[in-house]
């Protein structure tokens, strides 16, 4: 048994790679004889073991077969994905996991803060100080916030220069974009927090930029503060669009963000050719625009430069 | 044909009514719109009353405070005698109730100078809040000038606009004074010429056409 069969033993079946068509994979032929080589009865020991080894994939196959699961499954998990994919292609993939981290180390912050203007400076320096490790979740909250901008950028700039952008990915830039701009606001609400001299600053002068866009900026600021001073409703407000608002927004932007990538499929490095047609094709069908049957079809490989 | 034979879900021999065919299709003697149509439409109606009943509410409690204006607040800083009319002297008080210290303000007081056409028994109240961005100038003796620590904006003694990135003059406080103290209230605006507007925000600029751009909000108090 080779080693990649071993491997395929420990995936459950329903998630299984299916198997090519042809070839038959390990049942080998029937015995010719039962009466003279009965087939051997396991005893009770091994039924059950072997039961016990199947249970997993029962659980499984119960679900799959309430869902039909598997079929969505494999064919995300085993999608095509272009010659020339590197790592520059996993720059929304960690922006992803930048973002998972975030609500994970979110909540538990949620935990011990309180927002409140004259409680939520002493609750955070509480979480810092007196908190088990508290120090170290506010700050991979605090810096991971960062690590999101930074990666969430480069992701965008990985699509533009490889030209990813183009049909029919549209419709997955502009949702990218307006995850941006969620991202930037979750980062903008989310500096009050703290509600120390730096924060409140920070978000004085952030707030008073809406204010400077004509005619709705003045309305605009007031909103934002919820009066015409940076109150107490300013840092509930802000609390409230950071946890409950934003976050639901961006998961169903993600969401929907995925599953067009899933759908539509990513696109080769633009220095990557078109493979050569393997049917010679007259030199006037390839200037007519007609491809040769060897052509790989899809992933932008059947454009030449 | 085969329409006609599908409708009848394998049914046989059903007695043929010779009834009028609807024209256009679907459409009855006198109707102007289809059952299923006029129900589409009601179902979709309540659909969005229920909506509107759920979320009109809640867009109007988040957007309330824009027209909400606070009671008006008058704090005693001092006696009169505390202020000359040749410096400023620094008043700490609270502009926002609630919030503990993040809710107060500075001002910088004096009396008023005929040197600058002021009426001598009023007090001058300039508020430390940048008109760039609403970071904290203070007042530097030495120069006379109001300095602004983040992008460099400076403003006279009476706090115009000299040099730095800031759009209009320093914003000051109404004051008055009741049994010898002299008490702040609240805040307004100031165009280039020093006349009273209602307060705006950091950044927005007063006077002429920009009195339309940056409209005034309904959360101030009208100027003095």
């Amino acid at each position: 048994m080779s080693k990649l069969d071993k491997l395929d033993k420990l995936i459950p079946a329903p998630l299984r790679k299916p198997a090519k068509p042809g070839s038959n994979g390990s049942q080998g032929e029937a015995p010719s004889d039962l009466k003279s080589s009965p087939p051997e009865r396991p005893g009770d020991t091994a039924r059950l073991l072997d039961q016990a080894k199947e249970a997993p994939v029962d659980a499984l196959a119960w679900i799959d077969q309430r869902t039909a699961a598997s079929g969505f499954l494999t064919g995300m998990l085993f999608r095509k994905v272009p010659k020339g994919t590197n790592w520059f292609y996993t720059l929304g993939s960690a922006t992803l996991f930048a973002f998972i981290v975030q609500a994970v180390t979110g909540v538990f912050l949620a935990m011990f803060y309180t927002p409140s203007a004259t409680q939520a400076y002493a609750s955070i320096a509480h979480i810092n100080n007196d908190v088990f490790l508290g120090a170290l979740v506010h700050g991979m909250h605090k810096w991971g916030s960062s690590v999101m901008v930074i990666l969430i950028f480069l992701h965008m700039g990985r699509t533009f220069f490889f030209g990813a952008y183009k049909y029919p990915r549209e419709l997955n830039w502009v949702i990218g974009v307006v995850l941006l701009i969620l991202t930037m606001t979750m980062a903008f609400t989310g500096y009050l927090l703290p509600f120390d001299q730096r924060s409140f600053w920070a978000s004085v002068v952030g707030i008073n930029i809406n204010g400077t866009g004509p005619v709705i900026g003045p309305y605009l600021s007031d909103f934002l503060r919820a009066g015409p001073e940076l109150g107490a409703t300013t840092l509930s407000r802000f609390y409230a669009i950071h946890m409950l608002l934003l976050p639901g927004a961006i998961i169903a932007l993600i969401g929907a963000h995925m599953y067009l990538v899933v759908k539509l499929g990513t696109t080769a490095p633009p220095w990557l050719r078109a493979d050569k047609p393997k049917i010679a094709a007259p030199v006037s069908q390839l200037d007519a625009g007609v491809e040769g049957n060897g052509g790989t079809p899809g992933n932008g490989a059947g454009r030449r430069a | 044909m085969a329409d006609d034979q599908d409708k009848t879900n394998g049914a046989q021999g059903s007695p043929q009514v010779n009834r009028q065919k609807p024209n256009p299709p679907g459409y009855f003697e006198g109707e102007s719109m289809t059952r299923r149509h006029a129900f589409t439409i009601g179902a979709q109606a309540i659909g969005g009353l229920a909506g509107a009943a759920i979320v009109l509410p809640a867009v109007g409690f988040a957007v309330a405070p824009i027209f909400h204006r606070g009671k008006e607040r008058w704090e005693a800083v001092g006696p009169t005698s505390d202020f000359v009319v040749e410096t400023y002297r620094q008043v700490v008080f609270t502009e926002t109730e609630g919030i503990g210290d993040a809710g107060k303000t500075t001002a910088y007081v004096r009396r008023g100078s005929q040197e600058f056409d002021e009426d001598p028994k009023a007090f001058i109240a300039v508020s430390n809040r940048c008109v760039h961005l609403g970071c904290p100038v203070r007042f530097v003796e030495a120069a006379g000038n109001f300095i602004c620590p983040c992008h460099g904006g400076v403003y006279d003694f009476q706090g115009k606009r000299i040099g730095g990135p800031p759009v209009r003059p320093l914003d000051q406080f109404q004051t008055r004074i009741r049994g010898g103290q002299v008490e702040i209230g609240p805040r307004f605006s100031v165009t280039s010429q020093l006349e009273p507007v209602r307060a705006r925000d950091p950044g927005e600029f007063t006077g002429g056409i920009w009195e339309f751009l940056y409209p005034p909000r309904p959360s101030t108090f009208p100027p003095p």
